[in-house]
């Protein structure tokens, strides 16, 4: 178990390797900051001073390995446009996103789930048939149009819920956060329903899916013979099957979410790290996007880590083993 | 054992009918079943894949789902007419008076949980609240079916036992509460046969001392003849013979009975073919009209094809479903 932790940090140092590169050289190529970021009317010699002192007169490769030693010590670099270091910045963002992903994750679940299983139990019936149809329509109707349209409705027809930021927030453990505060749950509503939909539809689907598979099962009809209540079937026998592949699907979404988050924070000018990446990427500032990505694929890479934990702990058929 | 001395039937089954619908209509999977089983006496019930015998079974047990239907016929246990009963009330008797053991161990065990765990539910579900007598309860059971070092076993999942194994620990469940009658659906069919042998002998063992009536349902009647009272052969839904053990096996009157008889390979000559009851079995939306055995049948004539046979019954107990019973004499 520790062996196999410890082999899957190190692949994962490969992995954030691999992504530094790569987002590096893409970065390098969009375009040229030093034209967004000095001041027109700057002289030739302070454009030159300014140049160097980013570094951005060496070449690309000679930056990169700047980047990397810099890196390795934990330094990401400091925000072209903020004058602060691009992680700190990044960091003071993640509250306001984890925040809605946490929460549009957990709508989903506690929603999705027992309406996954009350169709997948009654497969083929027509309540049930009509809840699969509409899940269809929240997978695939695009977050920036229903964002637009719950926006339309609830913030300018019917003036119940406020369109955009983060309202009032309540500080806790020095991280301020608004679903502590009647406001700012009201500010929450919109981006995290808007947020939870494609989520909550994926949820009832698997559920579904995995119920209406479980139910005919030899397991289950051996319960039922040794006299089980319907009750306990469904919640000892049938979930505890389905909820491995439904906790892999939440794990890669709660990463796919911190990461993509972009639109809907867009949309609602919601202050989280989506909102700064689409600022970032606008205003050239090198530092803060490549930071970004770096943070992501090492999230990503952790929450894989612990759904393959949580795999093991809820099949005792799996083994984490370390390959050879 | 005699006729004569027998008390009540624990299980009187009566014109049991169940159905399976489908878009052109229901179709009879059990064709009205007459059973009796006593108190510590095994019931046979032979038939090929697609005769209907585990769904007698799982009728029996009230565990039959849409597209089936139990549409017709009584199920007497212990006098009580089950079919009567609320889901609730069969409910509190499955598991506990009734039990159930299928067929295939790797399947029935639930992955997740822990041996103890799928045992002591059992008890849990039926008003039993001792968490720690349960947990003795199952240990006990393990120790009864030959399952070594049970006090380890419980702490385990069903993927740390051999297929044996865990058709021992079904059979330990089934065990728990006591039961009047147990089901066996073909418990053997998907082990070893040297497995096999075991579960047999320790399965007889088990209900002879209990003194619970047993319906071994399987294809298999070399097993059956070892084990069985009584055996009821099963074709197309009906229970075209049925009584005790030796009149069925030493002088069949059906000609399907006898077909199966001279098609298990013991008892053939060495290096002669091996006879067959030829064709299959008729699936069920496809039944004949008349005896459902007349286009297999050597002796079929043309009442056959018309009438469904009246059941007869001779002096030895047996009863069976057919025009033209196979004489004494003709027997192998």
């Amino acid at each position: 178990m520790l062996l196999y932790t410890l082999q899957r940090l190190l692949q994962s140092v490969a992995v954030l390797f691999a992504v530094s590169i790569a987002v590096f050289l893409a970065v390098y190529s969009v375009g040229n900051p030093v034209d967004l970021l000095i001041n027109p009317e700057a002289t030739q010699a302070e454009r030159a001073a300014m140049i160097s002192k980013m570094g951005l007169d060496r070449p690309v490769w000679a930056q990169y390995l700047t980047f990397l030693g810099n890196a390795l010590q934990g330094d990401m670099g400091v925000s072209f446009v903020h004058g602060i270091p691009a992680l700190e910045l990044i960091f003071s963002r993640m509250p306001a996103t984890f925040e809605l992903v946490v929460l549009a994750l957990l709508l989903a679940s506690v929603v999705g789930i027992p309406i996954g299983l009350w169709v997948g139990l009654r497969d083929g019936s027509r309540g049930a048939r009509a809840v699969m149809t509409g899940s269809i329509l929240g997978y695939s109707i695009p977050s920036f149009w229903k964002g637009m349209v719950l926006i339309l409705v609830f913030a300018v027809w019917l003036n119940w819920l406020p369109a955009s930021g983060r309202g009032d927030t309540v500080s806790l453990l020095g991280v301020p956060f608004s679903f502590l505060t009647l406001d700012g749950l009201s500010h929450l509503a919109m981006p995290v329903i808007n947020l939870a939909i494609p989520n909550l539809a994926l949820m009832i689907r698997l559920t579904a899916a995995g119920a209406s598979e479980a139910v005919h099962q030899d397991y289950v009809l051996f319960a039922r013979a040794k006299g089980v209540r319907s009750k306990r079937i469904v919640r000892r026998h049938i979930l505890r099957n389905i909820l491995i592949p439904i906790i892999t699907v939440l794990g890669v979404e709660f990463g796919a979410l911190i990461a993509f988050s972009t639109i809907t924070e867009t949309v609602f000018a919601w202050p989280g790290m989506g909102k700064l990446l689409i600022t970032s990427i606008y205003q050239l500032d090198r530092p803060v996007v490549v930071a970004y990505v770096m943070l992501i694929t090492f999230i990503f890479v952790v929450v894989n880590l612990l759904v393959d934990f949580a795999y093991a702990a809820l099949d005792p058929r799996v083994k984490l083993v370390e390959s050879m | 054992m005699t006729q004569d001395s027998k008390p009540t039937p624990v299980l009187d089954v009566r014109g049991l009918q169940t159905v399976f619908h489908d878009a052109k209509g229901a179709w009879p999977a059990v064709d009205g079943i007459d059973l009796a089983l006593y108190p510590g006496e095994v019931l046979g019930l032979v038939g090929e894949s697609g005769s209907g015998k585990s769904v007698a079974g799982f009728s029996i047990m009230g565990l039959i789902d849409p597209p089936g239907e139990i549409i017709a016929g009584e199920v007497l246990f212990r006098g009580e007419d089950l079919r009567a009963k609320s889901e609730e009330e069969l409910r509190r008797i499955r598991g506990i008076a009734l039990a159930m053991i299928f067929q295939n161990p790797l399947s029935t065990l639930n992955p997740v949980l822990r041996i103890g765990e799928q045992m002591t539910e059992v008890l849990s579900e039926h008003g039993h609240d001792d968490p720690e007598a349960a947990q003795r309860l199952a240990v006990e059971s393990l120790r009864k079916v030959g399952i070594p070092a049970p006090e380890e076993r419980i702490y385990q999942y069903p993927h740390e036992l051999s297929g044996g194994m865990r058709q021992r620990v079904a059979i330990a469940i089934a065990l728990l509460g006591d039961p009047a009658v147990i089901i066996a659906d073909e418990p053997t069919t998907a082990l070893d046969v040297t497995i096999q042998g075991q579960i047999i002998a320790e399965l007889q063992k088990l209900q002879a001392d209990s003194g619970a009536g047993m319906i071994w349902i399987s294809h298999d009647l070399g097993v059956v003849a070892e084990l069985a009272d009584h055996i009821a052969v099963m074709y197309a839904g009906n229970i075209v013979e049925m009584g005790p053990t030796d009149a069925v096996l030493d002088h069949p009157r059906h000609p399907y009975t006898l077909g199966l008889l001279a098609s298990v390979p013991g008892d053939a000559d060495p290096g002669a073919p091996l006879r067959q009851v030829p064709g299959n079995a008729p699936p069920l939306s496809r039944r004949p009209l008349g005896c459902p055995f007349h286009p297999r049948c050597e002796f079929a004539s043309d009442i056959c094809r018309r009438e469904m046979p009246p059941r007869a019954t001779d002096d030895v107990g047996r009863s069976y479903l057919c025009h033209h019973p196979v004489s004494q004499r003709a027997a192998p």
